[in-house]
């Protein structure tokens, strides 16, 4: 047989050459893709992906996670409180439940509520499998392909493939250390406006923001309050580490400034108990409510019975805020041991957020720096952390990186963060060396770089001391 | 034969590509009734190959120690036959410094294009000679990792300006880079397949991204975002002139079994020029090696048995 000549018959004229052509095509590489949805063509694979599965290699100190630490929970404790859900309440616990969550279950979230400040009552809650459900569902509810959602600049990593699937065009917002530029807001507010454009809500995570670490301060909450109330928009307000503080005063959610008027309130077990319960919720506006729970009952009928016998048997026998509390502690030394090995092994052109709580740090390098690129050579030494453009749905955020302390003890946050440090280093130098200028002088201005505009989001204040 | 080994997975960057061709290779062989047991691998392999001594391994790896003749020289130590090129080809077609250097001293065409190592840059002072590069490249310049088998790492930089960060993005990915000059064309990629009467090429496949201009890592591997048109629309005789470079890229570099040899076709001369060859092309659905074989009507599970038997006609009896 001769390999050269085609299955189609006499292969050399141009017509054969055509029909072979679409015929091939269509065929085996293009055989799934035509059935695919519109949408998938948004929901993007990426070089990220492909590097981030190599982080969860036992030898590779990730902190590109947002892992919460699960070690601290007694496992005889999980096992007490197992073997009392199957003894008082296997049956039940065996069944579907309700959509919108139990109602013992609903107390429970209630109290969680309460501890920031917020009355709710259990009519006004859906629970959710996982808070990430509730993006999902609100997306769900509100975006026909093409609205507009306006997020924070960088925003959760996790919510951009949702905002992708439902084919949301998104506007980023700018933040500072004090959170969202809320004058930013009102600006591309007005353009949208003046372009016929409306958004459907604002995604904000307003408390220890993932992933900068940044919170917004109180004045500009009352304002991006006000902002929906008198342009009648929604608010949803991702709110899973506000009891994660680790200094300062607590400050209102703006669901208990807004007292649920506009804004959409999405909370979770995931970081104060366990995210591998799935267990999260959303309390909303009544009319917004019923059409979650009828997206939800499509989704998935209703969440883990399973999980909320659990919960319910935790709050039950056990105050939920000592465990709270030991994460707190734990987490807070992990923050600090962090930013001093930051201080330590960063180079002098990296700058980072200091959080007051929460779970992530995010680091901006000099913006020559392309941190994709990095985590493959980062991963060479065995650590790795999440590229800064995960967070942004243009291509910004390619110098920036997030590093989380939470999930990974402190020896290996001091190692982690040294061998990041490290591989900083070597760029910087190099890149020194291919332009003669001088590694660790003053900080240059960001002149030569079209990525300029990526580096200045979150133009935070250099190390501590 | 009966017993095959799939090797696939392993540590590179391409882990989940190779996964991929392995799991394909593995349905491949279930089918035809081989007893196959799939490897990723690790630590063990030296262990898991002792075990079980298949009669062949298949070996599915892209990248780092898969296609750079690592693996292929435990398989050699052991004594267990394995599919597609030996050693030596393999590092010369993951090191495209090195593949570009055997295709430039054979006389076969490829991009003009220099190669430095990072510590020539850092203690030699190679940056001074920049100015003089890019002058005979001439811009846009494309610069490379000499060794990654995607398009990871890969950058264009079209002034001066972008020249340094190029080069530093391509260092995360290895410890020497190259900068090449750009040739504007047509992509081809020529799979050649060895056969009872010596290797032959198969249809020329033409990858043409689709709503992009650049042909970068995701466009590889997602279904959609490339099209791929195979036999590609060119002419008889720029497809034999193709093809046969190709095969002789082939020979230089002495793979065997089967490879693929990326090229393009340059839109000013109408020439064919040699941008890298692969050692262990993709074997997924959406890889270009397999679909070439289709359009010349050998089935996946023909090549595979193919690809077998000529593992074992290498190995002395």
């Amino acid at each position: 047989m001769t390999i050269d000549e085609t299955p189609r018959g006499p292969g050399s004229g141009g017509e054969s050459h055509g029909m072979g052509r679409s015929r091939t095509t269509a065929r085996d590489l293009e055989r799934y893709a035509g059935l695919f949805a519109r949408r998938t063509q948004r929901m993007k694979s990426s070089a990220m992906r492909d590097l981030m599965a190599i982080t969860a290699r036992p030898e590779v100190i990730s902190l590109a996670g947002g892992l919460p630490d699960t070690t601290t929970f007694p496992a005889e404790d999980l096992a007490a409180l197992m073997a009392r859900v199957a003894a008082d309440a296997s049956a039940r616990a065996l069944q579907y439940g309700p959509t919108e969550g139990m109602d013992e279950l609903k107390s429970c979230i209630v109290q969680v509520m309460a501890e920031e400040g917020m009355d709710v009552g259990a009519d006004d809650l859906l629970v959710t499998t996982g808070g990430q459900q509730v993006i999902d569902l609100v997306c769900k509810t509100l975006i026909d392909p093409g609205d507009v959602i306006v997020a924070e600049g960088p925003t959760y990593p996790g919510a951009v493939p949702t905002f992708g699937a439902y084919e949301a065009d998104v506007v980023q917002i700018p933040m500072d250390a004090d959170g969202m530029r809320v004058d930013l807001l009102e600006q591309a507010l007005d353009g949208l406006e003046r372009d016929g454009r409306t958004p459907k809500f604002i995604y904000s995570v307003p408390t220890f923001q993932n992933p900068a670490g940044v919170t917004m301060e109180l004045e500009r909450r009352r304002r991006l309050v006000r902002i929906a109330a008198e342009r009648e928009l929604l608010v949803l307000e991702d709110n899973p580490y506000g009891l994660l503080r680790y200094e300062g005063e607590p400050l209102p959610p703006l669901y208990a400034l807004d007292r649920g008027e506009y804004v959409i309130y999405l909370g979770t077990f995931s970081k104060i108990l366990s995210p591998g319960l799935r267990l999260g919720w959303t309390a909303a506006p009544r009319p917004v409510l019923e059409k979650l729970n009828l997206a939800k009952q499509g989704t998935d009928l209703c969440s883990s019975t399973f999980g909320q016998h659990f919960v319910i048997e935790y709050f039950a026998r056990r105050d939920w805020r000592d465990l709270l509390g030991s994460l707190r502690d734990l987490y807070q030394r992990r923050r600090d041991t962090m930013l001093d090995a930051l201080g330590e092994h960063l180079p002098r052109e990296a700058t980072w957020t200091r959080p007051a709580g929460g779970l992530f740090i995010w680091a901006t390098l000099p913006e020559y720096i392309d941190t994709t690129d990095l985590l493959a050579r980062a991963l060479r030494e065995h650590v790795a952390f999440v590229p800064g453009r995960a967070a942004y749905l243009d291509g910004r955020g390619g110098s920036a990186m997030r590093l989380n302390f939470s999930g990974v003890t402190e020896s290996d946050v001091r190692e982690g963060v040294a061998r990041i440090g490290t591989v900083v280093s070597e760029q910087v130098r190099l890149y020194s060396a291919l332009t003669g200028e001088a590694a660790a002088g003053p900080r240059r201005p960001a002149a030569s770089s079209p990525q300029a505009e990526g580096a200045q989001i979150v133009p935070l204040r250099r190390r501590a001391g | 034969m009966s017993r095959i080994s799939v090797l696939a997975g392993g540590q590179s960057l391409e882990r989940q590509v190779s996964l991929r061709s392995g799991a394909r290779v593995r349905d491949a062989l279930a089918l035809r009734g081989y007893e196959v047991t799939a490897i990723d691998v690790g630590p063990d392999l030296v262990d898991r190959l002792t075990e079980s001594r298949p009669d062949v391994a298949f070996v599915a790896l892209h990248g780092r120690d898969g296609e750079d003749g690592t693996v292929q020289e435990i398989l050699e130590l052991i004594g267990v036959p394995y599919t597609a090129s030996g050693p030596s080809a393999c590092m010369r077609c993951m090191d495209k410094v090195l593949t570009k250097h055997t295709m430039r001293d054979a006389g076969l065409p490829t991009p003009d294009f220099y190669a430095f190592s990072q510590t020539a840059f850092e203690s030699l002072g190679a940056a001074r000679a920049l100015p003089a590069i890019e002058e005979r490249l001439e811009f846009p310049i494309v610069v490379k990792p000499a060794a990654q088998g995607s398009a990871l790492g890969v950058r264009f930089a079209p002034t001066a300006a972008e020249v340094p960060a190029a080069i530093v993005a391509a260092f995360s990915y290895d410890t020497k880079v190259l900068l090449e000059r750009y040739v504007d064309g047509r992509e081809l990629a020529i799979s050649v397949l060895d056969g009872p009467s010596g290797p032959e090429a198969l249809p020329v496949v033409e990858a043409i991204p689709r709503g992009g201009d650049h042909y970068d890592f995701e466009a590889r591997y997602e279904i959609g975002k490339t099209e791929f048109i195979c036999p590609a629309a060119l002419d008889d005789e720029t497809t034999r002139h193709a093809q046969g470079v190709a095969l002789d890229a082939y020979r230089v570099l002495g793979c065997y079994g089967f490879a693929r040899v990326d090229l393009i076709l340059d839109g000013t001369t109408g020439e064919p020029t040699v941008l890298e060859a692969n050692a262990i092309p993709g074997l997924t659905e959406t890889s270009l090696l397999p679909q070439a074989a289709e359009a010349a009507g050998i089935s996946f599970a023909a090549f595979v048995e193919r690809v077998l038997d000529l593992a074992l006609a290498r190995t002395p009896a």
